[in-house]
């Protein structure tokens, strides 16, 4: 620390509780995150949980929500809003048994509404569960091991692992680190285990969360691990990001460090922006512990916490300056080597079968928006049934039947065929590579439509592409509800981010594979100036492409949007 | 015993003109004792025709006539749930006053039955509730006369007047049982009982001048007097001062509706607030407000269609000519049959033989299962005369619905919930006539005829008092009100139970209740929704659970309200009452029993069910 040049910390974990946030404040008095939650299970008059439960109980996954939709005519009803609740699943790498899949399945039909998402986080978002449910919903979990841990909050959340089954062997390896992390840096409370599974509160001899604390990290915090040619899991939006660099013997020789990476932004608010992650050095794989806790440990200590909005390690990051960081982690762990070299070309999915060097097989399946609704899972059902291998969740929001034997291929292409899903695939460039967080009526946090609006939106921009010529030119969309940026649009070549009902701000520029972020184009506009301006951007670029060109590429050298260099310049 | 002896002129200087006085005089002193009984009769029944004339005005406030000795005792007891009983009754009583007679007027609930024995006339007003039950103020008073502890009463003598609807197979049986009881009791009945239809007012009035008649002529023959005053019983339902009443309702303007079950719910409970400005009607926490009912017009249309009759033909109702089509619109009864329809239909169309080879759960069974139009679509008749039709009829009723708002919270404004009954008969959809009407055909600015109809049997207990109160459904309607007027008045402890279907959907005022629970107008609430969970729960299974603190409760001299469905919630809710009480305070079963009678006759177990 000695060697660290000093720095302001009047916004972050060394002030009093009194001059940081309230909700420090509340995680601090929360009893490492009981609260009042068992109890306000037990109110039948409400179908809410009390109002700091809510913020405690993402820590144990579940967000309460409402049905906006009928928010003010149940108002008017006298009836409070229609709370119920979502619920994450901590799924590290977005590896799924089949078993799991099944009971993940089942629990759906039986307490969430009959549906269920794959998140671009990948894992599984139970919705429409109510109160009552959360207790059986979350024991059924259970019985098949999986938790909802962290799934939320200011925490470790979900930890992300490329699905790209080219390099099996070291795919799988990455998935059993992304495990081994998640499960290293999720709280240690006794909560979860006291309010969910009914169990006896223990006594600890030490504190309860020894790396957290009582006051947990400054916001979330999100890890991802990648393979590159491949970004599909967008490392350039994590927190921290590991970028596994292959050795010329074909095993992993370690990781590029990746930081400060985050989508998250809030309209008219010029000091929050989306950022990249800054590539900072190289680790070899056995430095993966100690270096994952300096770089949280680093946050921990100096994020802001007197200023959610600048909470996030990439302000913590451009507040300090890069080196700083860079310094403070290598204070912690030790210095880190330089980076190696390393280039992405994709961040999409590879729908269809794809064959692995070990000679197994493996089918992405389109999901739009990662919807899976009662008629989806009836017939995914009996692949579940007779699949050898297991399931991934993709970071694009679609499911990977991974891992078939050749000789075990012609019945699940035959499945897929009968049971129609194989025709899912069948969709247009652009829809494939689309991504729509839910948004409403269930987020809280949702402007606008996304993942209701969006399927009709491209089918009205595929009538333009077609016209264009540009039907079969991969070109990357993604949508929103909010500012927050779920789907990650703020790294797609047209984002959209919802305003208010109906309107929407647009994005051009993004990278094809995540690599830049985009600039606002278009600010709050409706459906019929959306399509106006992609028809004319859009023709452009079919008439004045150079060969090969993205695009997000193509936006920037016509000098429709400037390029954005950096996270914090993107508001300029 | 001692008689008075005094003569009209000197006791009505202000009600008769000289000349008017001389008269009576005049004709007093030709009459025997007779004679003098039926002029009696006469007067009082030209005073109601008079009075239904609309020219009751003058006669409204008789100078009540001096007590004195009677003859023999005159007690008039009723047993009322909804009112109607105690209202006529009370008429019966003012009445009686008013002929010199000094009768003891003297709610079931009130009445020591052990004191039959020491009295010699008695008229009872008694109602029906249920299939043949007694009004439940009325219980006890029921249990006693008809145990073995009934003493024999041969110097009794007695007339009933029963109360009931046709529509049940037990018409007016409180009142038969009551009447055959005394009978074998050793009583010597006055005059035969007459059975009222829910269209009570004129064989009421009937029978009270019919009986205060002959009363009066005996007092009159054993000490010779002249009536003071013919009295005219008021109508039930009155609202004194205020001129707006069951005959004559106030048109209320609909100022708010709104639909209180949320999307998927399998019920449409409506929330209707009336504006009763400029109506001068009041009225307090637990009184029902009396909705004058139209009918469905496609009912009338399909009734018209069957009858094969036009609505234009002429009709002449209670001596005013009308149309058939607003006579069924707005006067009579088309839905549901009667057994006196039935016999009057199987006259007319010759085919009471099928009727009357039914045994009377075969004839319930029927009239359960078919309307009038489907009585009359089954056995038509051709060129039926409507008039004759219309006979077979009774009165179109009002429907009482508890008040669930207080004027201290909602000056001028009555709110009513209404859950509407829809059910098919022969494949097609039926509704209940008033919550049929006020689900589809009432709207904001709509203006309904209503009246205020009291019920003294459901009160808060003075300021202070605990209260824990027990509804389902929109039996949940007059808490509201209580907590209304608690919330501006002030009061005590207040604890509800409240049952529906499902939580989403059916909380009833759910963030009213949410809100009086945070601000402690409500101390506690607990709910049963039944059909969320695999096993249907309902509030008696809450009032189970909670049964040491409702105990606790009862001890610290809460009063108990249970309103709500009376064929399953108010047993059942009973049955519970009975267990807790006795596991709570480790006594037998009779002891609880004994227990809620006591809170009973002590007004703090009170019900309002239907």
């Amino acid at each position: 620390m000695d060697l660290l040049p000093p720095t302001d910390r009047s916004q972050d974990v060394s002030q009093p509780l009194d001059r940081l946030s309230p909700d420090e404040t509340l995680k601090a008095e929360s009893d490492q995150l009981r609260g009042t939650i068992a109890l306000g299970l037990l109110d039948r008059i409400t179908s809410a949980v009390p109002g700091n439960d809510i913020k405690l109980m993402k820590f144990h996954g579940i967000y309460q929500q409402d049905d906006r939709d009928v928010r003010d005519e149940r108002r008017r009803q006298k009836l409070e809003p229609a709370f119920q609740f979502m619920i994450r699943v901590r799924l590290p790498g977005g590896i799924c048994t089949t078993e799991r899949w099944l009971k993940i399945a089942e629990l759906a039909c039986a307490h969430g509404g009959e549906t269920l998402r794959m998140t671009t986080r990948q894992t599984f978002q139970f919705h429409w569960v109510l109160k009552q449910d959360l207790v059986p919903l979350i024991r059924g979990l259970h019985e098949v091991l999986l938790d909802t841990v962290a799934a939320c909050g200011d925490d470790s959340r979900g930890v992300m692992a490329t699905v790209y089954p080219e390099f099996p062997a070291l795919q799988a390896e990455l998935a059993d680190l992304a495990k081994a992390v998640s499960d290293h840096v999720i709280p240690r409370t006794g909560a979860y285990h006291e309010i969910w599974y009914g169990e006896e509160r223990v006594a600890t001899s030490g504190p309860e969360e020894p790396f957290y604390g009582r006051t947990y990290m400054p916001r979330k915090f999100k890890i991802g691990f990648v393979i590159p040619p491949n970004n599909d899991i967008d490392i350039y939006a994590q927190d921290l990001g590991y970028i596994a660099i292959v050795g010329e013997d074909g095993r992993i020789a370690g990781f590029n460090v990746a930081i400060g990476g985050g989508m998250g932004r809030t309209d008219k608010a010029p000091h929050t922006y989306p950022r990249t992650a800054s590539v900072i050095g190289f680790i070899t794989p056995d430095r993966l512990y100690p270096v994952t806790e300096a770089v949280m440990g680093v946050q921990r200590d100096y994020g802001n916490r007197a200023d959610r909005a600048r909470a996030r390690f990439k302000y913590t990051i451009d507040d300090k300056g890069l080196d700083w960081i860079k310094a403070a982690i290598e204070d912690r762990a030790g210095p880190l080597d330089p980076a190696r070299p390393y280039a992405f070309t994709s961040n999409a999915d590879r729908y269809g079968w794809t064959e692995s060097d070990d000679g197994a097989h493996h089918y992405t399946l389109f999901v739009e928006n990662g919807r899976l609704d009662r008629d989806l899972l009836d017939r995914i059902e009996p692949i579940a049934r007779v699949h050898k291998g297991h399931f991934r969740l993709t970071p694009n929001q679609n499911l990977m039947i991974a891992g078939v034997a050749a000789a075990d291929r012609p019945a699940i292409e035959a499945l897929l065929a009968e049971t129609g899903l194989a025709a899912l695939n069948a969709r247009s460039t652009l829809r494939l590579n689309a991504m729509a967080c839910v948004a409403l009526p269930t987020c809280g946090l949702a402007m606008a439509d996304s993942e209701r609006y969006l399927p009709s939106l491209i089918t009205r921009i595929e009538a333009i592409l077609s016209r264009h010529g540009l039907e079969k030119e991969p070109i990357t969309l993604r949508m929103t509800g909010c500012p927050n940026g779920c789907a990650r649009p703020y790294i797609a070549e047209i984002g959209l981010t919802g305003r208010a009902p109906g309107k929407y701000n647009l994005y051009l520029g993004g990278g094809f594979h995540g690599q830049r972020l985009g600039r606002l184009y278009r600010e709050n506009i409706g459906e019929a100036a959306i399509l106006e301006t992609l028809d004319e951007t859009l023709g452009r670029y079919a008439a004045e492409r150079q060969p090969g060109e993205h695009f997000g590429d193509f936006t920037i050298r016509a000098g429709i949007v400037r390029e954005v260099t950096e996270g914090r310049f993107s508001n300029d | 015993m001692t008689a008075e002896i005094m003569t009209a002129p000197q006791h009505a200087p202000a009600l008769l003109t000289g000349e008017q006085a001389g008269l009576v005089e005049a004709l007093g002193a030709t009459l025997t004792a007779e004679q003098a009984r039926w002029a009696s009769g006469y007067f009082a029944g030209l005073a109601l025709g008079l009075a239904r004339g609309g020219g009751a005005g003058a006669l409204a406030s008789p100078a009540p006539a001096a007590p004195r000795p009677a003859a023999r005792t005159l007690a008039i007891l009723y047993g009322s749930e909804t009112g109607n009983g105690a209202e006529l009754a009370k008429s019966l009583a003012a009445a009686a006053t008013a002929q010199g007679l000094a009768p003891v007027l003297t709610d079931m609930a009130d009445y020591k039955p052990r004191r039959l024995k020491d009295e010699q006339d008695l008229l009872i007003v008694v109602a029906t509730h249920g299939e043949g039950d007694p009004p439940q103020p009325a219980a006890d008073f029921f249990d006693f006369v008809e145990s073995r502890k009934a003493p024999p009463l041969p110097d009794l003598r007695y007339a009933v007047l029963a109360l009931g609807d046709m529509s049940y197979e037990q018409f007016c049986g409180a009142g038969k049982r009551i009447d055959a009881r005394l009978e074998a009791l050793g009583a010597q009945r006055l005059r035969p009982r007459v059975d009222c239809d829910v269209d009570f007012d004129e064989p009421a009035a009937e029978w009270s001048v019919d009986i205060l008649a002959l009363l009066a002529a005996e007092q009159a023959e054993a000490a010779p007097a002249t009536p003071a005053a013919a009295v005219v019983p008021a109508s039930a339902g009155s609202d004194a001062g205020t001129g707006y009443d069951k005959r004559n309702p106030f048109p209320a303007t609909v100022i708010e509706k709104i639909r209180l079950s949320g999307r998927g719910s399998s019920k449409e409970t409506q929330h209707v607030e009336l504006s009763l400005a400029g109506s001068g009607l009041s009225y307090q926490p637990g009184d029902a407000l009396g909705f004058v009912a139209r009918n469905d017009p496609a009912a009338v249309e399909a009734l018209l269609t069957a009858l094969d009759l036009p609505g234009s033909a002429p009709l002449t109702l209670k001596g005013k000519a009308t149309t058939l089509e607003e006579a069924l619109a707005t006067s009579l009864e088309v839905t549901t049959a009667t057994l006196r329809f039935l016999d009057h239909w199987g006259a007319l169309t010759g085919t009471g033989d099928v009727f009357a080879a039914m045994d009377s759960g075969e004839r319930a069974a029927f009239l359960h299962a078919n309307h009038i139009v489907d009585i009359v679509r089954a056995f038509p008749l051709k060129g039926v005369d409507p008039q004759r039709f219309a006979e077979g009829l009774r009165p179109l009723q009002p429907r009482l619905y508890s008040i669930a708002s207080s004027l201290a919270a909602c000056p001028d404004e009555a709110h009513i919930t209404v859950a509407p009954v829809r059910y098919a008969l022969h494949d097609q959809p039926r509704s209940g006539v008033a919550s049929g009407q006020i689900a589809d055909r009432v709207e904001i600015d709509s203006v309904v005829p209503v009246y205020i109809q009291a019920n003294p049997h459901f009160r808060l207990p003075p300021e202070g008092r605990p209260i824990i109160m027990i509804g389902a459904g929109t039996g949940v309607a007059p808490y509201r009100a209580f907590l209304q007027e608690r919330e501006a008045r002030g009061g005590g402890r207040a604890w509800l139970f409240f049952g529906e279907r499902h939580f989403r959907s059916d909380f009833l005022y759910q963030t009213e209740w949410q809100q009086w629970l945070a601000d402690g107008t409500l101390t506690r609430m607990d709910v049963a929704f039944s059909r969320d969970g695999a096993r249907k729960l309902y509030v008696q299974h809450r009032l189970r659970e909670q049964a040491r603190d409702v105990h606790a409760w009862l001890e610290e001299g809460a009063h108990l309200y249970v309103c709500g469905d009376a064929a399953r919630l108010a047993p059942d809710v009973h049955a519970a009452l009975v267990a807790l009480i006795a596991e709570q305070a480790s006594v037998q079963t009779e002891d609880a029993e004994e227990y809620l009678r006591d809170l009973q006759r002590d007004g703090r177990y009170q019900r309002d069910i239907y």
